[in-house]
């Protein structure tokens, strides 16, 4: 076990490593630098600036002074915001992010395997039908799409939700939640319904039947259970969807949340702040699964992670 | 040493029996068999319909009308959808037709869509194959980088590199070649599995001691075999290929203009959206259709191409 996440852990950070260095050397590839394309200034200036980030320097002193200060977590100023550093900018929008993203994550999870259970209780039968549609549609309408649809609707002809904005009150929260949510709920209602099926067949439920438990009981306490371990399994790219689906969202809701940051960064071509959210959003993202996977193996004794768990045959 | 009590005139070759060995139905190849299948999955087939439905009209719907999609008309804009003046979704703030540039759109977004997928299937089948084909070492290097490619988020990469490809080649080939660099894992970690699978078996070695060399063994012998998890897996890949380039679109990195897709076009509906709600509605209901589309017909085949899935 320590050894597999001792190995887990390395590659982790050799991925952080190629994520790092690609998106250093990407950024520079672009021709010109964001000093040159603004407007003109005096020579004297200019130096001072390119002096000030660091884009004096040869490419090589450069990429070793980036890999430093990333791994002293320093990011270094924006370029478009210069009171504030990379570092600010993702302290303050990381937790409005993280917030959304968690209102999500359980809105997508209930939801999901409610819809799953139903699903899978009435199986072949009306709401089977429905909540498979619901699903398809789910997955079919893009996420930013129906936080646009849900903007127009609730707010703006219903009027009962809040346009945009964050902060103020709980209201804020429901539309851009639900919008980030739909994807995922649609992808762990079908993950649990087609689990539930196949534990529906298996002997002990027939055992659990015979010694007289109600549908209800051994539907939650003995199918639900074993049927919910692969839904953890989609955990990791769950979270990493909410996380992308962020930007869109945030964008749409006015959100000032590190998905909105990281869209703006990308419209101002604010390199610092453009890799610094790269490497933070990787780093999660990299975490999660990591965690996602240790979990599995802890929760469900019968699979046991091990180093060749992933890589062979 | 016992002696074999039988003679040779023992045994008799058994009378044939005519009728038993006549066989009473047709034998059914796998395609048929799966296409019988999927006939009979209403879902899939109304997602077949529908992609039908839109491709001939993305090639043909652009004959309805006296307007094209480029040509403005700024005493027209924003105009509500009307049968009397023709604009049967209306005009768009430069007063454009937005039947034409629906289509115009639904064009770009599909031809975005087929050749990244295309794109994935060549780059993943020849990744894959010399993966499984390859020693043991090779196999697990190449494994290894493409897990490590394939955990950098997928939108973060394709972000990226749409910024750092920037102007420098045209916009609707900047997302193929960003939609693409890590699009084929899938595809590849696919066609291993199968060729591992596959190459331990009988005919492989039949086919080799007939002396195929490793590529008409690949080509000839294990991609056919492996067909059907590659086709679903493509059905897959192209609703994701079109959902990205809409959420490119949407940011406001993907298609440029005057080029549009179905993704741009609701990027500028949205800010309209509160008085001119169809500039919107339209570009998202299309986009909805043709992923419904996809993922239904890709669940499908799914179900139709693996026996062992079938309910």
């Amino acid at each position: 076990m320590a050894k597999y996440i001792l190995q887990r852990v390395v590659m982790i950070f050799i991925s952080l490593f190629i994520i790092v260095s690609a998106t250093f050397f990407m950024m520079k590839a672009i021709p010109g630098d964001p000093l040159t394309s603004e407007r003109s200034v005096s020579e004297e200036i200019e130096q001072q600036l390119r002096a000030y980030y660091g884009l004096d320097e040869p490419l090589f002193i450069q990429y070793v002074k980036y890999l430093k200060s990333v791994a002293t977590w320093d990011f270094g100023p924006s370029m478009k915001y210069k009171a504030q550093t990379v570092n600010d900018i993702i302290n303050d929008g990381f937790p409005v992010s993280a917030l959304l993203g968690l209102e999500a994550l359980f809105l997508a999870i209930g939801m999901g395997i409610i819809l799953g259970v139903i699903a899978a209780m009435f199986h072949n039968k009306v709401p089977d039908y429905i909540s498979m549609i619901l699903a398809v549609i789910g997955m079919s309408v893009p996420n930013f799409l129906l936080a646009a649809l849900f903007q127009y609707y609730f707010s703006l002809k219903l009027g009962i939700l809040p346009t945009a904005g964050w902060g103020d009150s709980f209201e804020q929260t429901i539309l851009p939640a639900f919008a980030l949510a739909a994807l995922p709920t649609a992808v762990i209602a079908r993950l649990t319904r087609s689990n539930m099926l196949e534990v529906l067949q298996q002997d002990y439920m027939k055992t659990a039947k015979a010694k007289g438990l109600s549908r209800l009981v051994s539907t939650f306490k003995h199918a639900l259970r074993n049927a919910l371990l692969p839904v953890i399994t989609y955990l990791g790219p769950l979270i990493a969807g909410v996380v992308t689906g962020g930007f869109v969202v945030e964008k749409i809701f006015g959100i000032p949340g590190l998905g909105m940051q990281f869209v703006t960064s990308i419209n101002n071509r604010d390199y610092p702040l453009i890799m610094g959210t790269t490497v933070f959003y990787s780093i999660i993202l990299l975490v999660m699964v990591l965690i996602v996977d240790l979990l599995y193996g802890v929760i469900d004794p019968r699979i046991k992670v091990s180093g060749k768990g992933k890589g062979g045959e | 040493m016992q002696k074999n009590p039988h003679k040779a005139t023992d045994f008799q070759p058994l009378t044939k029996n005519k009728e038993l060995d006549v066989i009473s139905r047709p034998s059914v190849s796998f395609w048929k068999d799966a296409w019988r299948r999927l006939l009979k999955n209403k879902l899939a087939m109304a997602g077949l319909i529908i992609i039908a439905l839109l491709t001939f009209l993305a090639i043909f719907g652009p004959l309805y009308g006296s307007y094209d999609h480029r040509t403005t008309d700024l005493e027209n804009k924003n105009l509500a959808p009307s049968f009397e003046s023709q604009h049967l979704f209306g005009t768009d703030d430069l007063g454009r037709d937005m039947y034409q540039r629906i289509w115009y759109g639904m064009r770009i977004s599909l031809f975005i869509g087929l050749s990244a997928a295309l794109i994935d299937l060549t780059i993943g089948v020849i990744y894959g194959s010399i993966s499984a084909f390859s020693s043991r070492t090779t196999d697990n290097v190449m494994m290894r980088f493409a897990d490590i490619l394939s955990s950098i988020p997928y939108l973060l990469v394709v972000i990226l590199l749409m910024v750092v490809l920037g102007d420098s080649v045209n916009s609707i080939v900047r997302i193929i070649i960003a939609l693409s660099i890590t699009g084929w894992i899938p595809m590849a970690r696919i066609v291993r599995g199968q060729i591992l699978q596959l190459k331990e078996q009988e005919f492989v070695l039949a086919a080799r001691a007939l002396g195929a060399n490793t590529k008409r063994l690949i080509f000839k012998h294990l991609i056919p075999n492996a067909m059907g998890p590659i086709i679903v897996t493509i059905t897959l890949t192209i609703p994701s290929a079109i959902f990205a380039e809409a959420f490119l679109s949407f940011l406001g990195i993907g298609v440029e203009p005057p080029a549009a897709s179905l993704g741009s076009m609701a990027n500028d509906g949205l800010s309209a959206m509160r008085y001119f709600p169809w500039r919107m509605l339209f570009p998202a209901l299309f986009i909805s259709l043709i992923m419904f589309a996809c993922n239904v017909l890709g669940d499908g085949l799914r179900d139709a191409l693996d026996p062992k899935m079938r309910k």
